[in-house]
């Protein structure tokens, strides 16, 4: 049993989008609301809050998962990343600059979910044609139905790797 | 969510003295499942005992040639691991074809065994529930059922388990490895999950503070002619209306050992061995698939809406069984 942990709340590092950060939570915290709430980081968006939609959207250790559904105590001493941590400065993400290129939205509510999702999808390596993409982009509904210009976007940006 | 205790465990043996201390106390792995039912008031633990720790995340090669499966490795690993794609493809379409990539990188294989249903009343709080609250009733069997059971079902509860794991996990014939506080103990995958019958409220035969370590696959994993099929009412992220796992070991044209599994039709994985034994040393042919559909469905009911089922899962053992037979899904 971790020592220093009272039935409240708990001691938890995570590291946010590259800072270290010690906080306490309550156990019944999920990570989507400590990221909105207490780190006033809200591009990750609250869609259902059910793991239904996928607007929630965040890498945990490189991994996407559904934010709304993990609750944040569990995930100490992890590395996350939201749609916050992907640009470098002012040097957009890849999936970022491809989302504009392709007019991959529209509202853009579902968008940083999307994008960590597709961010995700790289990292995973199993896509290889549009309908992959789409099956495997299928945890990320869109209401807009943007649905081809985000296949579209994903496709562009998995290209320059597939011809390295 | 209600407010609970959150105790992270370390060891096995730790995890299983903290669940047998606490009344009302439940295990989390992904919590994919549990948190969900927090939220909707249908699950309030007084303490979650955080498993993710334990060190239960190895897939590894057994002495009879079989493969076992952490509990905690997530259903993401389990589907690409290059073993279970090699030996066991349907036990990875399986898993592939339920949830999403997000929800799959997070659910644990124990936590897939021990979901629960999704029946919309059972998920309803302020309506009655014989699973939720016993005794209170089950409105489903006179109201809106078409995702609901036709086989096994009770006047008490009608049910159905929602995984696509376990189905391809019964046609496997695999095995529960669990350990409580009275010891370890082994529990066969068609003994694992039960029928309603008077007492909904229990979906497993576990015992209560009993943990799932691992499940283990027999060594023949019917890699050459297998395939897992899933109805939904939407192309991907959906539940399966019926699904049908079909494993077949075919010896020079002719069915040499035959496995099925239903899911979506009732409280638990549906395997009917008599359905298996008509398979077994015959020719594959459409007329004998057919009939192999109606056997399966020789005792099934529908209560309505969910009549539909009946007619969908004869024709899905004949699909089904041909894709086993041409060697995967969409040959
Ligand atoms: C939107 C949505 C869509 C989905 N679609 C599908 C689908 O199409 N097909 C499908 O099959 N599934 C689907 N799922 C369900 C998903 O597969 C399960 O929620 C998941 O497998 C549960 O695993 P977990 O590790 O997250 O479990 P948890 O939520 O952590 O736990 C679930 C239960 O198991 C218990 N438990 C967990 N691990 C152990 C253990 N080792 N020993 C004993 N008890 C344990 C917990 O106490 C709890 O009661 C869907 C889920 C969502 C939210
Ligand atoms: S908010 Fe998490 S999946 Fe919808
Ligand atoms: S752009 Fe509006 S929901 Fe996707």
């Amino acid at each position: 049993m971790l020592p220093g942990m009272g039935d409240d709340t708990c001691a938890i590092t995570l590291k946010v989008n590259g800072s270290t950060l010690r906080l306490q939570v309550a156990p019944w915290t999920t990570l989507l609301d400590l990221l909105r709430e207490r780190l006033g980081l809200t591009g990750s968006k609250k869609g259902c809050d059910h793991g239904q939609c996928g607007a929630c959207t965040v890498l945990v250790d490189g991994v996407r998962i559904n934010s709304c559904l993990s609750l944040a105590v569990m995930r100490d001493g992890a590395s996350v990343t939201t749609i916050e941590g992907l640009a470098e400065g002012d040097a957009l993400h890849p999936l970022q600059q491809a989302f504009i290129e392709n007019d991959a939205f529209q509202c853009g509510y579902c968008t940083p979910g999307q994008i960590c999702s597709a961010v995700g999808l790289l990292a995973e390596g199993h896509a290889r044609s549009d309908d992959q993409i789409r099956e495997l982009m299928s945890g990320n509904l869109c209401r807009c139905g943007a649905y081809p210009n985000i296949v579209a976007a994903i496709g562009q940006a998995m290209r320059p790797r597939r011809d390295a | 969510m209600n407010r609970f205790g959150y105790t992270r465990a370390s060891d096995v043996g730790e995890a299983v003295h903290a669940a047998a201390n606490g009344d009302a106390a439940q295990f989390i792995a992904g919590g994919t499942n549990l948190v969900d039912l927090m939220k909707e008031r249908i699950a309030a633990p007084s303490r979650l005992i955080d498993i993710t720790r334990l060190p239960l995340r190895a897939v590894k090669s057994l002495p009879d040639g079989g493969l076992e499966i952490g509990a905690l490795v997530s259903n993401s690993e389990v589907a690409s691991h290059p073993e279970v794609v090699s030996r066991y493809p349907l036990l990875s379409q399986a898993i592939l074809a339920g949830a999403s990539p997000q929800l799959r990188n997070m659910a644990s294989t124990g936590g897939n065994l021990l979901q629960r249903t999704r029946c919309y009343y059972f998920y309803d709080a302020a309506l009655p529930c014989n699973k939720r609250a016993p005794g209170s009733g089950c409105p489903a069997r006179d109201g809106v059922n078409r995702i609901h059971a036709i086989l096994g079902a009770s006047e008490h509860c009608i049910a159905v388990h929602p995984s696509d794991m376990c189905v391809a996990l019964a046609a496997l014939a695999a095995t529960v490895h669990v350990t409580g506080p009275a010891g370890a103990r082994a529990i066969e995958f068609a003994e694992f999950h039960r029928l309603p019958g008077d007492a909904p409220e229990r979906d497993t035969t576990l015992q209560p503070g009993e943990l799932v370590t691992a499940v283990a696959l027999p060594r023949e994993g019917f890699a050459a002619h297998s395939t897992y099929l899933k109805v939904r009412d939407r192309h991907s992220y959906a539940f399966a209306l019926v699904s049908v796992a079909v494993g077949l070991r075919m010896v020079d044209g002719t069915i040499g050992e035959a496995r099925l599994a239903l899911g979506g039709v009732a409280h638990k994985p549906w395997r009917d061995p008599t359905a298996e034994a008509l398979l077994r040393g015959q020719k594959p042919d459409d007329a004998l698939f057919a009939a192999v559909g109606e056997h399966l469905v020789r005792d099934a009911r529908g209560c309505g809406h969910n009549d539909f089922k009946i007619a969908l899962v004869r024709r899905a053992v004949v699909r089904a069984l041909q894709q086993a037979v041409a060697g995967g899904p969409r040959a």
